[in-house]
């Protein structure tokens, strides 16, 4: 008995590093702490009423965001531990497995756990209030995605304590993915927890297309909606073909590993390149999904911070929605050298460089923006300005690998390697930064303290070139990905200590920032006017933070930036006063069932993990069993009477 | 109308109309997704359509008899989800439920049907692990049929809904939605007909 209990352990539980018994220790004293705090200030009703079942837009975009920062700093501590062994020659510090592991999960995380949540989060905290809506169109939807994003995650890094992490790269190709050469449960911890998310995405990815065609405030014509709603919208449209891809592929490359099916195998008739085409159809839009939504953000951004109308609109429009649609022709560029004919390669490497004009104009028009403005350099407008260099040289970078013949150079080397970091860390990252200091009052009522910000804004940016510079010279130099250790004879060890030290300048920008974020809930300047920046757009004509029902009159919309237009107005005593009549504001209630649900898919996906089916028929009959609850369930909205509108108004300092 | 509050009932019903909208859009969108699903579903079938490796062929083992009966079958249960459709203009629950117990029964033979096929098909040597050909089939086919089965859960969820409320806004809207899901279903298995089995033995 104890020795069967002993020997489950011993494969259940991942052994033999100590790096993971730290963790191991870290995680059990993380909940210990959490448990305690929870239990001893008797926060468990409140956890499960203001936050488990809440189905506020804003609350979810607050979750999203601790979420994402979690996952910010997980993924970059694995980054670090890759830069540690790779600092020096011949290091042994990880070992190769390890490696293997550490570059996945680095991977998958930062694109599928950080990027997206991060990325909802802004959606979720600005779209409804940029709209002038109350809600998104699906609140009980929103939460579901938002659970099932959280559980597919948590199922993801539980791999690293249990059953041992994914390790075939953050794609997972077969050969290396088969149960051949990946035998062990993390695979299978890889698929399903990128399977439950995704179907959050996807579900998001409606819900914000809906939302946005049908929800926004009176007088609002699609002409005149905000650049950050346009640019949710042309995320969402990819999302939303680009996604169901991605759930079949996992779904057929689970079948390979779990009915022994052929679709992706070496023998038996199957396929490997099928898999790559297929996971690139959804991975190449997949990098446009997430840097369309920072294009918004900084449009947004530089036109508030240089007090100007955008420049070209309607050729910022146009380029968000080329980009949708010609993301989805470009998915053979990752494969050029794996041999086929010349025409297909042309009209990839083709329409690769075309993607490349519309983000030329975007540039074009922030920089016209920017021209003989009022600009002002606070925190949002310093990540913007740092993004357009770095995001020029990351799009030139990837003409360069878009031209076939010299792709073959530079395929899998480390010039792709800071090709791709310099246009998602300078892209998305810097993008989504930039949103969250421009936002954080509208959520919070505080600003981010500028100080500790810009110290790190330079760690980051300056350690952000010293780390890629170096790699995209080391590409030239031969070296290629996925290495786990070199040799002195090579000489790439100065250029990779370099990189090295840039990687550990960008933790510490990231510390700083968590040392702000710490710092500024107590002594951040408070927001009372609900308009610190001398916004534009809608969200700013409310109080920080925003009440629960965001608006409490819905606002007429007359011009594009209304609210900017309406402070003009007043300052020119042309503004005609509309008499406000409250009325009572109609909400959905909250409700407890998608986090069930997306637990009951955490089971689902477990149980498949460790090829325990009947787990797995459990976790199906609770999604089952939750999804018809709520079909029964009629009684799923109330209306907030005037009298708590008009008292709640009056306590953020408002009279209606 | 499912809340009791005692102010603002033109009001209420206003909102209501809007969101059952808003769903039914929400639905169409929700079928666009499964519409790429299916299409890659599908050219994954076409890459696989000779991969035999030794295995059987579909053009050995299909047996058409059967499929065409399920088409019928199928299409009929279109045909009578429709004649629900209109029975809910009327106003008529009883007829309603009874045109969607038809579209049911219909939707179970059919699912019975393929349950044969597949088990005909895995006595004579065609798993998914036989070859790259049948676990594209068994994936492409297997799907349609799951989604069939699905459709059978929710529309007997439906039915007792309607049993319970009758037509409302909100039940209006699930069987909207409902029959929008039964007549994609059927589109689908018309491009399955022809490509998987038709093709097959030809």
């Amino acid at each position: 008995m104890w020795e069967n209990i002993k020997d489950f352990a011993s494969t259940f539980f991942v052994t033999g590093d100590p790096l993971i018994y730290g963790a191991d220790v870290s995680i059990v004293l993380t909940i210990i702490a959490i448990l305690f705090v929870l239990t001893k200030y008797k926060k468990w009703g409140w956890l499960w009423r203001e936050w488990l079942t809440t189905v506020d837009h804003k609350r979810i975009g607050i979750m999203y965001l601790i979420a994402s920062l979690l996952m910010l700093f997980r993924g970059g501590v694995d980054a670090l531990l890759m830069r540690v062994q790779l600092a020096f020659p011949n290091v042994e510090f990880l070992h190769s497995d390890h490696y293997n592991a550490i570059f996945t999960t680095h991977g998958t995380i930062m694109i599928l756990f950080m990027a997206m949540p991060m990325m909802f989060a802004l959606f979720n905290m600005v779209v409804p209030l940029q709209l002038g809506a109350r809600d998104v169109a699906y609140p009980f939807l929103n939460a579901l995605s938002f659970w099932l994003f959280m559980l597919g995650a948590m199922l993801f890094n539980l791999s690293f304590v249990i059953g041992g992490s994914p390790d075939a790269g953050w794609l997972s190709y077969p050969p290396l993915s088969q149960n051949e050469f990946s035998p062990g449960p993390g695979q299978n911890f890889y698929i399903w927890g990128i399977q439950i998310s995704g179907i959050g995405s996807l579900a998001t990815g409606i819900n914000f297309i809906v939302t946005i065609l049908k929800m926004r405030a009176p007088g609002m014509k699609l002409s005149k909606m905000p650049l950050f709603s346009w640019s949710v919208l042309s995320s969402c449209i990819m999302i939303i073909f680009a996604f169901p891809i991605l759930t079949v592929t996992l779904a057929l490359l689970f079948l390979d590993r779990f009915a022994g099916a052929h679709f992706f195998t070496m023998d038996g008739g199957g396929n490997p390149m099928m898999y790559l085409n297929l996971i690139w159809m959804w991975g190449h839009p997949e990098v446009y999904i997430v840097v369309v939504p920072a294009f918004g953000i900084f449009s947004e951004i530089v036109a508030t911070f240089s007090r100007k109308k955008i420049f070209g609109y309607k050729s910022m429009v146009w380029a968000m929605m080329i980009i949708a649609v010609v993301s989805f022709f470009t998915w053979a560029h990752h494969f050029f050298t794996m041999g086929t004919s010349a025409s297909v390669i042309a009209f990839f490497a083709i329409s690769t460089m075309i993607v490349g004009i519309p983000t030329g104009v975007k540039v074009f028009n922030w920089l016209f923006t920017m021209y003989r403005g009022r600009i002002s350099f606070k925190q949002p407008m310093l990540w913007t300005i740092a993004f357009i260099p770095c995001f020029v040289i990351g799009g030139a970078t990837g003409v360069m690998l878009a031209v076939a013949p010299a792709d073959y150079q530079y395929h899998n080397s480390y010039f792709l390697v800071a090709h791709f970091h310099q246009v998602l860390i300078g892209g998305v990252v810097f993008g989504y930064l930039a949103g969250i200091y421009y936002w954080w009052p509208k959520l919070f009522g505080f600003k981010l303290d500028e100080k500790l910000g810009k110290w790190g804004f330079w760690f980051w940016n300056i350690g952000f070139y010293v780390c890629f510079m170096p790699q995209y010279a080391l590409g030239f130099m031969g070296m290629t990905r996925r290495y786990y250790t070199y040799g002195w004879d090579r000489g790439w060890a100065d250029l990779n200590l370099v990189s090295t030290v840039g990687a550990f300048m960008m933790g510490i920008g990231f510390i700083f920032q968590v040392w702000q974020i710490a710092y500024s809930i107590k002594h951040g300047e408070r927001d009372t006017t609900g308009d610190p920046w001398n916004g534009r757009t809608l969200e700013w004509s409310i109080p920080s933070p925003a009440p629960f029902y965001n608006f409490a009159v819905v606002p007429q919309v007359k011009e594009m930036d209304d609210w900017w237009e309406t402070k003009e107005a007043k300052a020119n005593g042309t503004y005609k006063e509309q008499p406000a009549k409250l009325e009572p504001i109609h909400m959905p209630k909250n409700s407890g069932i998608p986090f069930i649900m997306a637990n009951f898919w955490f089971l689902v996906g477990f149980g498949f993990t460790f090829g325990w089916v009947w787990m797995a028929v459990i976790g199906f009959i609770g999604v089952f069993a939750c999804m018809w609850a709520r079909s029964f369930q009629y009684d799923t909205d109330y209306y907030v009477p005037v009298e708590e509108v008009r008292r709640t108004e009056a306590s953020l300092g408002r009279v209606v | 109308m499912a809340t009791n509050h005692d102010h603002g009932h033109g009001h209420d019903h206003d909102h209501h109309e809007e969101h059952e909208q808003l769903k039914v859009l929400g639905f169409w969108i929700f079928v666009v997704t499964d519409c790429v699903l299916f299409g890659t579903l599908f050219a994954t079938y076409a890459v696989m359509m000779n991969s035999f490796a030794g295995g059987p062929t579909g053009q050995e083992l299909f047996q058409l008899p059967g499929v065409i009966a399920s088409t019928f079958i199928l299409l009929t249960s279109s045909f009578t989800s429709g004649l629900a459709v209109l029975a809910m203009n009327k106003g008529n629950v009883k007829q309603l439920i009874a045109w969607l117990a038809v579209t049911g029964l219909l939707g179970l033979s059919f699912v019975v049907l393929e349950v044969t096929e597949f088990m005909h098909l895995m006595s004579e040597g065609a798993t998914m692990a036989t070859s790259g050909y049948w676990s594209a089939f068994y994936t492409l086919v297997g799907t349609h049929g799951l989604h069939v089965t699905l459709g059978l859960f929710w529309m007997t969820a439906l039915m007792m809904q309607l049993k319970r409320r009758g037509i409302s806004a909100v039940t209006r809207r699930k069987i909207t939605n409902f029959s929008l899901y039964w007549h994609f279903l059927d589109v689908v298995w018309i491009f399955l007909f022809t490509v998987v089995y038709l093709m097959g033995v030809m």
